[in-house]
């Protein structure tokens, strides 16, 4: 007995560790780009490119930060505190937006507003206006529209639930100290759900600094786009590091802010009561409310996705054996992924349980930041570690049997897995966290009086209660895997083409019909998990 | 002049408790209790002279000024009244100062200050002015809670089940307090519990409420000793009831004699049938006694022990004995009784 928990406990001991440096030291590892004298490559780029780099950067954060707050803060108001018609249905279909990757709804918008595009077309003629008459659609503001629309979700979701744990009692306290309902609104419903808009604002910022796609197809440079341009432009892996170094001082800045803006307040221990409705709108009011929801919900999914399915319909003879392997290889590198980061996820979960030190609790926190670091940075910090790890191999190989070795690591899919396990350990690690914190301490000890150790304890007990739990894990991690662009762009291995990366070669050549077809296939897996976070919702 | 009247209200909330032809008043002044089982009607009494809840029929007034009618609501924010809710409800983004001055937050700054400093005196937080509600003790929030709904100087506190989630001890001892802060501000108070112990410290007037109606309207003295119906006297202390018949003015023969009431007369003929309660602290162990029965159960509670005991037809009492003495379950023991104070229903009217 003792030596079966010895030897767990230090298996949960060392492998959350291990994650959590598999984890932090390639970040480390970008950072010493700088230790390398810059090359001229980079000498060009600080001089022409990296002001405009940083203004964009710093345009698209307080774009989207604002942006999102607005829509997502508003919606979710609406929904969980007021009546109207319609309510109850856009409760759950304010989320759809989730489903559409942002480079998806990027160039379904230029598609839709460029020159040739129907919009265009429609006022030139309706207005009498000459042929040569255009608006320019590549513009900031659409980007940071398309930005918007798409990552607004992350703050309404964490808004919404806020709001409605905050309880009809807590608004009812404010009414009966005087307070009218825009008074309670601002002094207390907005205040108490601070944390979780914050949470949420840069969660929907660090998305929009990590993209890649949607600011390609705008030509609207980024970070993620000169990294991209550096490595593949000019093949030079350091000055792309210290763009990724420099992408990722902001997002930690970002993370900063999350974990440090709450200060000595804390918010989650308010009324359990049954949330009613506590405003009823009527009249003017009501009609206002659902056209405001019924609008965004247009501009965000409807409108995208009957343009999607038309254009998926016109090109829909492109479906062929070449699509199948695709779509092959996205599921497999998906699979991979999502068992890879369960186990991760699992193995950190547990260890946290049965081990609360300091180490260990830091080590989960470091295995759980990857979802803040943007594909991009990690496909850097990747390629530099493994091709550290190749010289070494080869050195040794070299003088083991006298020739010359091949790439071992780079370019392998271990490369591309290791990225998305990087990436999406979080994304894993909260479902099996919060399965788990089911499972009170007294099963395990139920369990081992009945004879169940080691092994058999995992295997019999853990496993089948954790089920749900894992499977969420594994489906939302499968889903993002094949709608993540940058890493898989960069990392893929020769021949291993995935949907998303057909999208980038179509949409960046501007044959957006032709992109419409892999992307419905992406926006239908993306509506899984849109789909379990509603059904949740509900219970 | 009564300064809250609840006039033959009708009203529903959810789709259990509902309120009929309900009413009461509170004087200034006073403290009214209202005790009944969870889901008859308290909350949603409270949530009506709130304003959350409208009502059906009648009528609400809060010093001769119409809150609530059919068809009219004075809305909450602009009631006189305050509230302290069950699970507090203090705004956890806030200081114990701000939670306070958020109801007065449109006065100077210094009156703020005054008023803040002098309710956290009065309930004896000084030195909790700068934490925040998650740093204090279930006994110090309520204390907040109270402080917050008293800064406003409401006309009329109403306080729900304030007591709730707090252990035993605690709730005996913040329910005497309370009520001591209560009259040292002069408050005009309606406290809603479905503790007795509570509504008796806490009241000076308690209405029995079940099924969305008031059973009775009196002070605690007079629910646990005069209740008007069986349903009160049930509902209020323990006890059981015996069967006796009624000889002349105030005498029962009954299975352990023949009793007197001689603080009442009671209006029914010679003959009738009537139910006498009888509460565990009429029933005495005497080795005097002259009716014997068998102890079947005991629940020794320290100070004293609580026993049911069978006579030989079968009836069972309840006893409450000093534990000094101590009776096994199945042993035989004597009982007299101390009859005081007599409560009688007669069978037929069911009342």
């Amino acid at each position: 007995m003792t030596l079966v928990t010895g030897f767990s406990g230090r298996f949960w001991y060392w492998g959350s560790r291990f994650l959590a440096a598999a984890i932090l030291v390639p970040l480390i590892v970008i950072f010493g780009a700088w230790l390398v004298p810059a090359t001229e490559v980079w000498g060009h780029l600080a001089a022409t490119v990296l002001p405009t780099l940083v203004g964009n950067t710093l345009l698209l954060i307080f774009g989207v930060a604002i942006g999102t707050l607005i829509l997502g803060v508003s919606l979710a108001w609406l929904v969980s505190t007021c009546e109207f018609p319609g309510r109850r249905w856009f409760d759950w279909a304010l989320m759809l937006p989730f489903a559409l990757p942002t480079y998806v709804m990027a160039f379904v918008f230029l598609g839709l507003l460029d020159f040739q595009g129907p919009v265009q077309g429609f006022l030139r003629q309706a207005f009498g206006l000459p042929a040569s008459w255009s608006i320019e659609a590549r513009h900031s503001v659409g980007v940071l529209a398309v930005m918007v629309l798409v990552l607004y979700p992350y703050v309404y979701l964490l808004a919404r639930v806020a709001f409605l744990k905050q309880g009809r009692v807590a608004l009812e306290a404010a009414r009966t100290l005087g307070m009218t309902a825009w008074e309670s609104f601002f002094r207390v419903a907005l205040p108490m759900a601070r944390p979780a808009i914050i949470g949420g604002v840069s969660l929907a910022v660090m998305e929009a600094l990590a993209d890649f796609g949607a600011v390609a197809v705008f030509n609207y440079d980024t970070f993620t786009t000169a990294i991209y341009k550096a490595w593949f432009g000019f093949f030079d892996l350091n000055a792309a590091s210290q763009l990724a170094s420099l992408l990722l001082t902001f997002v930690f800045v970002l993370l900063y802010l999350e974990r440090y803006g709450r200060g000595r307040a804390r918010f989650d221990d308010s009324g359990s009561a049954p949330n009613l409705r506590t405003y009823r709108l009527h009249g003017p009011r009501a009609v206002a409310a659902s056209a405001y929801c019924g609008l965004i919900l247009l501009l965000a999914f409807i409108i995208p996705m009957v343009q999607l399915l038309l254009w998926a319909w016109n090109w829909i003879g492109d479906l062929d054996f070449a699509y199948l392997s695709l779509l092959g290889h996205t599921l497999a590198l998906g699979a991979m992924a999502a068992a890879a980061t369960t186990a991760g996820g699992l193995i950190l979960a547990y260890a946290l349980r049965r081990d609360t030190s300091w180490l260990t609790r830091t080590s989960v926190r470091i295995g759980t930041l990857g979802y803040a670091i943007p594909g991009s940075v990690l496909a850097v910090a990747v390629m530099w570690s493994l091709g550290w790890i190749d010289r070494q191999v080869a050195e040794i190989w070299l003088w083991l049997t006298g020739t010359e070795a091949t790439w071992f690591f780079v370019g392998s899919v271990f490369s591309l897995i290791l990225a998305y396990f990087a990436r999406f350990l979080a994304l894993a690690f909260n479902p099996i966290d919060s399965a788990l914190e089911r499972v009170r301490p007294s099963v395990r000890e139920a369990a081992q009086s009945l004879g169940f150790t080691g092994v058999a304890l995992i295997w019999r007990i853990y496993i089948p209660i954790l089920r749900p739990g894992l499977l969420t894990a594994a489906l939302l991690v499968l889903v993002d895997v094949m709608k993540e662009m940058p890493a898989t762009l960069l990392l893929r291995p020769f021949g291993w083409d995935t949907l998303a990366v057909r999208i980038y070669g179509l949409s960046s050549e501007g044959l957006w019909e032709r992109a419409a077809l892999p992307s419905v296939a992406l926006v239908v897996a993306g509506l899984i998990p849109v789909f379990l976070l509603a059904v949740r919702g509900r219970r | 002049m009564a300064l809250l009247e609840v006039e033959r209200i009708s009203c529903t909330y959810g789709d259990s408790s509902a309120l009929h032809d309900f009413s009461f008043e509170v004087v200034q002044g006073e403290i009214a209790a209202l005790l009944g089982p969870s889901g008859g009607g308290k909350t949603t009494a409270l949530r009506a002279i709130l304003g959350f809840e409208p009502i059906l029929k009648g009528e609400i007034r809060i010093a001769g000024e119409v809150m609530s009618r059919p068809g009219f609501n004075v809305p909450p924010e602009r009631r006189p009244v305050g509230m302290v809710f069950q699970d507090r409800a203090l705004f956890p983004h806030l200081t114990v100062e701000q939670n306070i001055a958020i109801g007065i937050r449109r006065e100077p700054k210094a009156d703020q200050d005054r008023v803040v400093r002098n309710l956290l005196e009065i309930v004896g937080l000084e030195h909790c002015i700068s934490r925040f509600p998650h740093e204090l003790s279930g006994g110090q929030q309520e204390r907040v809670a109270l402080a917050r709904a008293l800064a406003p100087q409401p006309r009329l506190l109403l306080l729900d089940e304030p007591f709730a989630s707090l252990d035993i001890d605690l709730r005996e001892r913040l329910s005497f307090e309370v009520r001591n802060i209560l009259k040292e501000t002069g408050s005009t108070a309606v406290v809603v519990t479905h503790y007795q112990d509570e509504a008796f410290a806490m009241g000076d007037q308690v209405g029995i409420i079940e099924d969305g109606t008031i059973l009775q309207w009196d002070t605690p003295f007079n629910i646990y000793h005069r209740p008007v119906s069986r349903q009160v006297a049930s509902l209020v202390g323990r006890g059981v009831f015996i069967e006796g018949v009624l000889r002349e003015a105030g005498t029962f023969d009954t299975e352990i004699g023949r009793i007197r009431d001689e603080h009442h007369d009671y209006p029914h003929p010679p003959g009738t049938r009537m139910d006498i309660l009888l509460r565990p602290d009429d029933v005495l162990i005497d080795p005097e006694g002259k009716i014997s029965a068998t102890v079947i159960e005991k629940a020794f509670k320290g100070d004293d022990t609580l026993y049911t005991l069978r006579l030989p037809s079968g009836t069972r009492l309840l006893a409450l004995a000093s534990s000094h003495r101590d009776l096994e379950v199945g042993e035989e023991a004597q009982l007299g009784f101390d009859l005081e104070h007599l409560v009688a229903f007669s069978r037929s009217s069911g009342i």
